[in-house]
């Protein structure tokens, strides 16, 4: 049955988690997402669904039970904040040279460094560009809401299988934290380990007879095979720009001019699109719901028949760089962000835009 | 003397082959390398307990990266210390099965002492192999965690001096105090009575497995003839010397 | 009176040369080959194979699994 209930976005992320029938979370605590381990010992799923759920003694080590659940074939996942997921790059990297499917969850705060506990969106390039060594892609989901939070879990464990590659949602410490009504889906059950052995022949899960063993690696000293196996990884990432692109748009039909925005940015653009359009500026939104692959097509297609273009961010200016990319200069594209852990009113974002593209 | 060889050579006078869960693949390794031996030692003892369906093992970084091209098991090749993380979750997800980590002591006693610790303290029910021959062997013959004081290498080229190099780390001690561990020894492979100890130990470590009563660690003292620029017989008596009283052979702990 | 009398076979191959199994011979059966081998080893074998009483001590040793042994009760005469 499906239920409704009011809940925290780090919550929503437990509660899909079992729900979805994940077979592992293995996380450490950091504000501001500790909340989703918390939730996960309270609740208890492995007497109700079997699912294993561990605090391990450091991200590093979070990441690494990742690659050897994913390796098995399981449903794992983990979920940090901006500094812990610093520390999951090498696995990272690890795991998408290696074809590990897994999910895990950033709920950004500011950095650099330790930073703040505030909400960010500082994270993007480390997201989208591959944070780790080597030429690899993570699936990036970016939630607006505490629904989306416990929608995408399943979404990210879906994506993450069908192109056995990482999945992240990035979502911040603002939908981390804030409460909403969120509909949570049916329990499902976990696949079994005949169905896993089935469904993932690639993964070990112990050699039978009638199969020559399987090795999960990375590793590849002929560089012509590297380069091989490099391309099959890149012609994946092709198909991912191709299918999996994710984006939502508000008020373009008549807009002259447009704000993408992804997250809590773009709820708050929503806000600033009002203000915007109570004084007859007739401003629209994109929403990046993947911000890997980008929806760099539409962007193009919507962009060109815009005055300007506003990037809203709660960083300094990541996300503009793809969108100007996408413009390819044709159309003028601005960035607004407050930074740091600072969120900005809608206010803000609409004297930005009449400032910054209107010249008000 | 007149049995001819050919005679003796017979499938009913066989008493030693190769494993089959050996793969045909010649090892990498350098002559007379210790790994070639605990591989060997490995390999039997799954074959033995016909446990190679049920055996998924976790690959270091080191020379012995690519052991998976010579077990014939499930592998998972782990980051550089990472594999009791690996075998964590292997072993929680997939609690029917037995889980062998393989690491030398640069990636269990340095980078990772961090993920061997929590796993033998957590108590996870696998099997823990350290090849500890006090240097890095893949990258070189640099200084190891446990390198001996004194010992040479090509980052301590005068010798190990713990005034600036900092002391050798018996870790195979540390994990013995933890209680999750439930069987911890030290062995090695330079004779023929000391391979049978060492099969002897792995085949306990496997069989402790079943208990489900935590981590069992086996380390092996070895050598690494190239890097510690000696011919095997040397490396052997070497070893004998140097390594034994700083490293003594034996159970440890066995609960 | 019974007596073991064994032999060994090596995988010319697959042996690196190592000598463990010379040192690991209580009977003095193995040496190493003037010849080499495809990679260039001087291959282990039975020297004296007389002597070999099937122990499979150097079998133990080898890092390369590369010695497989025969024993054999005989009586003597």
């Amino acid at each position: 049955m499906s239920e409704l209930r009011l809940m925290k976005g780090n919550e929503a992320i437990a509660e899909a988690a079992i729900r979805c029938g994940a077979d592992g979370y293995f996380g450490y605590p950091i504000t501001p997402q500790s909340e989703v381990m918390e939730r996960l010992m309270e609740l208890r799923p492995w007497e109700s669904t079997g699912m294993v759920v561990l605090q391990a003694e450091s991200e590093v080590a979070s990441i690494n039970m990742l690659y050897g659940g994913a390796g098995c074939g399981k449903r794992v996942m983990t979920s940090s904040s901006s500094p812990g997921i610093s520390l999951m790059q090498e696995g990272l990297s690890y795991m998408a040279g290696a074809e590990l499917p897994c999910l895990v969850v950033n709920v950004v705060r500011g950095g650099p460094g330790l930073g703040t506990i505030q909400p960010s969106q500082s994270d993007y390039f480390q997201s989208v560009k591959g944070g780790g060594h080597g030429d690899y892609k993570l699936i990036v989901l970016a939630p607006a809401s505490v629904q989306e939070m416990a929608d995408f879990v399943e979404l990210g464990f879906d994506l993450a299988f069908k192109y056995r590659n990482p999945a992240l949602i990035l979502s911040d410490g603002m939908i981390g934290q804030m409460m909403e009504k969120v509909e949570l889906k049916p329990q499902q059950k976990r696949w079994t380990d005949e169905e896993v052995e089935k469904m993932h022949p690639w993964a070990t899960t112990g050699k039978p007879a009638s199969r020559d063993y399987n090795i999960i690696t990375s590793v590849e000293l002929d560089s012509e095979a590297h380069e091989v196996f490099n391309n099959k990884l890149q012609v994946k990432y092709r198909e991912m720009e191709e299918k999996e692109v994710r984006f939502e748009t508000t008020d373009v039909e008549d807009a002259e001019y447009l704000i993408v925005a992804y997250g809590s940015s773009a709820r708050i653009s929503a806000a600033a699109i009002e203000i915007l359009r109570d004084k007859g500026i007739k401003v629209g939104l994109l929403r990046p719901i993947t911000l890997y692959p980008f929806p760099t097509k539409e962007i193009q297609r919507l962009g060109a028949k815009m005055k300007g273009i506003l990037s809203v961010e709660m960083s300094s200016g990541q996300m503009v760089e793809d969108v100007r990319l996408a413009i390819e200069g044709k159309v003028k594209v601005e960035h607004f962000g407050r930074y740091g852990g600072v969120i900005p009113s809608p206010d803000e974002v609409a004297d930005a835009l009449e400032q910054k593209l209107i010249g008000g | 003397m007149s049995v001819l060889i050919e005679d003796i050579k017979k499938a009913e006078n066989l008493v030693h082959k190769k494993s089959s869960v050996l793969t045909d693949k010649v090892m990498h390794y350098c002559p007379g390398c210790s790994h070639g031996v605990v591989h060997k030692l490995l390999a039997e003892v799954i074959e033995e307990m016909g446990i190679q369906d049920k055996t998924i093992g976790v690959a270091p970084v080191g020379c012995s990266v690519f052991i998976y091209n010579y077990l014939a098991i499930d592998w998972q090749e782990a980051a550089h210390g990472r594999a009791p993380a690996l075998g964590t979750a292997i072993s929680r997800l997939r609690p029917d099965r037995f889980v062998v980590t393989y690491q030398g002591d640069g990636d269990l006693a340095a980078i990772g002492t961090a993920e061997t610790i929590h796993a033998c303290n957590r108590g996870e029910n696998m099997v823990m192999i350290f090849i500890n021959n006090g240097i890095y062997g893949m990258t070189g013959g640099q200084m190891a965690p446990t390198t001996l004081e004194g010992m040479k290498a090509s980052t301590c080229p005068f010798g190990r001096d713990p005034q600036t190099d900092g002391n050798p780390l018996k870790i195979t001690e540390i994990v013995a105090q933890l209680p999750g561990t439930n069987f911890v020894t030290r062995q090695a492979v330079h004779s023929a009575a000391a391979v049978r100890r060492t099969k002897k130990a792995i085949r306990k470590a496997f069989e402790k497995q079943k208990e489900k009563t935590g981590t069992s660690f086996v380390e092996v003292v070895s050598t690494c003839s190239s890097g510690w620029k000696m011919n095997p017989v040397d490396s052997n008596n070497w070893m004998e010397e140097n390594m034994f009283p700083f490293y003594p052979l034996g159970d440890i702990k066995d609960v | 009176m019974a007596k073991m009398i064994g032999a060994i076979e090596v995988d010319i191959e697959t042996c690196k040369g190592c000598s463990l199994c010379v040192e690991a011979c209580p009977t003095s059966v193995i040496a190493l080959a003037d010849e080499v081998n495809g990679k260039g080893y001087n291959y282990a074998f039975m020297a004296n194979p007389d002597a070999c009483n099937g122990c499979t001590n150097c079998a133990l040793v080898c890092p390369d699994s590369c010695i497989t042994v025969y024993r054999k009760k005989v009586e003597m005469a």
